[in-house]
């Protein structure tokens, strides 16, 4: 657990190459990995750099010839722009409600789940069935299945105790897109914060109940430190993926009422809209937006990677 | 003894409250299943009939038989993409894996980290210049410029997740076949895959799960020759009259190979899902 155990890093013999051949080994020893390193560097590096110089130019792709060099006007226009600046909001919020009513659900059923109980299996396969719906279908279900106001589950179930029916989507369209992202995401963040919680260290916390710490204690000053790192993966994972989400915002509402988040608007700005320009300064800004949770996100993975090296 | 039974009732309750909330979860699902099996008529009925007759005239409109467009096209598309990109990312992985871990190069972290940083830029960054790249190449609608964008976006979760994979191979054992005058063939096949092959099959599943999922690059770089079971369902985004029966037996059909292949994966999905940061 600790520093004082040997780290893989250590442990795994650095097979030092004194031979004569030693710059031939090394690049067998490199051999294998060339293939994936320069098909990513290909396939993923090289149309952000596109982007990038696209951004530069005003082109829509209807007048082809019109296209010239305008510098950073792109970007003022999506930085002043009231409709992309709206969506970018809209990522924002979208994103942290979503990941934190996913954690926090997620955190009590994990917790749930840490018990033995009658049928614990099957509770977890019942859990984690929403994040195996296609999302495409999930989006589709709460739509059509559960949101519509006439047939929907949600008001056929109020029309049991006489409540009022709704019409959730023209209501309260953001909160529709999420509340159905919540669903599929919850399971998610129960299976990292369950991982977590079966991997704290079962003596102490036996040795802090003898002790007479109650249940509250050992969560609050055991538990929940423990924790820490797997809600921060928890949160950076899944802020990187629903930043990125398109499928429900497409889906539910199309874009509309509000709900048009920057990958919906980056998607409408070049595909509905031909400003292929514009459409890449969004996606830059996009870029930047996910360096930043990157860089915390990269130093979180890396220390839980070390961590559990070390214990392995 | 009185501190036990209230313990033990506890207990009891708090199950029963997992147990409840295990069901309110899959209430959506069951409730998708049910109503696949009803008819129109009785799918769309407030308050909710519950106990309608059971037909399967949503899976028979589904597939066509009613007239509509038949699925099959997008579901043999979406399956070539995944299993192809599936494959295109073991046999890419694989061997990287392997000088990631089991005769790491240096620098063997940086290369790790270099891999993940990818898959967190986002991929709508990067549409537009594939798009105009297709369009002049004349790849627009063809499948296997999906199989190509598949394998660059499952790639990374591949290496992390086979690299922790293989990383569990005892270098002792490799070294002590080594000593006794094994080959690597010999090595690779008789001590590294006994012991990394739960882990691959796993890995092959979430990527197979992360490619029949994909919707934004089919959606825009596939039209009527290529399209994929997502783009088709995205047909169903706008009311047709009744027709919630049709969309939960669509929905579901192209949901099964994911929840299966997610079940069969289901003890290594979180390790796949953190990218190999938690076992």
């Amino acid at each position: 657990m600790t520093a004082t155990t040997t780290a893989p890093l250590a442990t795994t013999p650095v097979r030092t190459v004194k031979q004569p051949s030693a710059r031939l080994r090394a690049w067998a020893a490199r051999g294998p990995l060339l293939p994936a390193l320069v098909f990513m560097i290909v396939v993923t590096q090289l149309p952000f750099v596109a982007t990038l110089v696209i951004s530069f130019f005003d082109w829509n792709s209807l007048y082809p010839k019109a296209r010239r060099f305008t510098g950073v006007d792109n970007y003022r226009q999506v930085l002043t722009d009231a409709d992309l600046r709206h969506s970018v909001w809209t990522t924002v919020l979208l994103t942290v409600a979503v990941v934190l009513a996913s954690l926090v659900l997620g955190l009590a059923l994990a917790l749930l789940l840490d018990r033995r109980f009658r049928g614990r299996g099957v509770v977890r396969t019942l859990l984690i069935a929403p994040f195996l719906v296609v999302p495409v279908a999930a989006a589709l279900l709460w739509k059509h299945v559960l949101y519509n106001p006439e047939y929907g589950l949600f008001n056929g179930l109020l029309h049991y105790v006489g409540g009022p029916q709704p019409d959730w989507i023209s209501n309260t369209p953001l909160l529709a897109v999420e509340a159905s992202l919540v669903w599929q995401w919850t399971p998610f963040m129960m299976l990292i914060l369950l991982a977590g919680l079966q991997s704290r260290d079962q003596q102490q916390i036996e040795a802090a109940r003898v002790d007479g710490a109650s249940d509250w204690q050992i969560f609050r000053h055991l538990t929940l430190p423990h924790l820490r790192r797997y809600l921060e993966l928890g949160a950076l994972l899944g802020s990187i993926y629903i930043v990125q989400n398109f499928d429900a915002v497409f889906t539910i509402t199309s874009g509309g009422l509000g709900t048009a988040n920057l990958p919906y608007t980056v998607y409408q700005t070049f595909y509905q809209a031909h400003e292929n320009g514009l459409a890449s300064a969004a996606g830059v800004l996009v870029v930047i937006g996910s360096i930043i949770i990157t860089t915390f996100a990269l130093r979180v993975v890396s220390s839980l990677f070390r961590e559990e090296a070390s214990r392995a | 003894m009185s501190t036990t039974i209230l313990r033990h009732r506890r207990g009891l309750g708090l199950g029963l409250v997992a147990w409840l909330a295990g069901i309110l979860f899959f209430l959506p699902i069951a409730w998708m299943a049910l109503t696949s099996f009803h008819s129109e008529a009785d799918a769309a009925t407030n308050p909710p009939s519950f106990a309608a007759s059971l037909t399967l005239d949503g899976y028979r409109e589904f597939f066509g038989t009613g007239g509509g467009a038949s699925p099959w096209p997008a579901l043999i598309n979406s399956t070539v993409a995944s299993l192809v990109s599936t494959l295109c990312v073991l046999l890419l992985a694989l061997p990287a894996a392997y000088a990631l871990s089991i005769r790491p190069v240096k620098k063997w972290t940086d290369v790790l980290f270099f891999f993940l940083s990818t898959k967190m830029l986002p991929a709508v960054a990067g549409l537009l210049p594939v798009y105009l790249f297709a369009k002049n190449a004349g790849m627009l609608d063809n499948i296997w410029l999906l199989v190509i964008l598949y394998t660059s976006m499952n790639l990374p979760i591949a290496v992390w997740m086979m690299q922790s994979f293989l990383a569990e191979v005892p270098v002792a054992v490799i070294e002590a076949a080594q000593i006794d005058g094994a080959r690597l063939p010999t090595i690779l096949a008789r001590v590294v895959a006994p012991i990394a092959l739960p882990g691959i099959a796993a890995t092959a599943l979430i990527c197979f799960i992360f490619s029949w999922n994909e919707l934004l690059f089919a959606r825009v770089l596939t039209g009527v020759v290529a399209e994929t079971a997502p783009v088709f369902l995205t047909g169903f985004i706008t009311s047709q009259g009744l027709f919630l029966a049709k969309v939960c037996a669509a929905s579901l059909v192209i949901s099964l190979p994911v929840l299966a292949a997610g079940f069969a994966a289901q003890d290594k999905l979180v390790q796949g899902l953190s990218l190999g940061a938690v076992k």
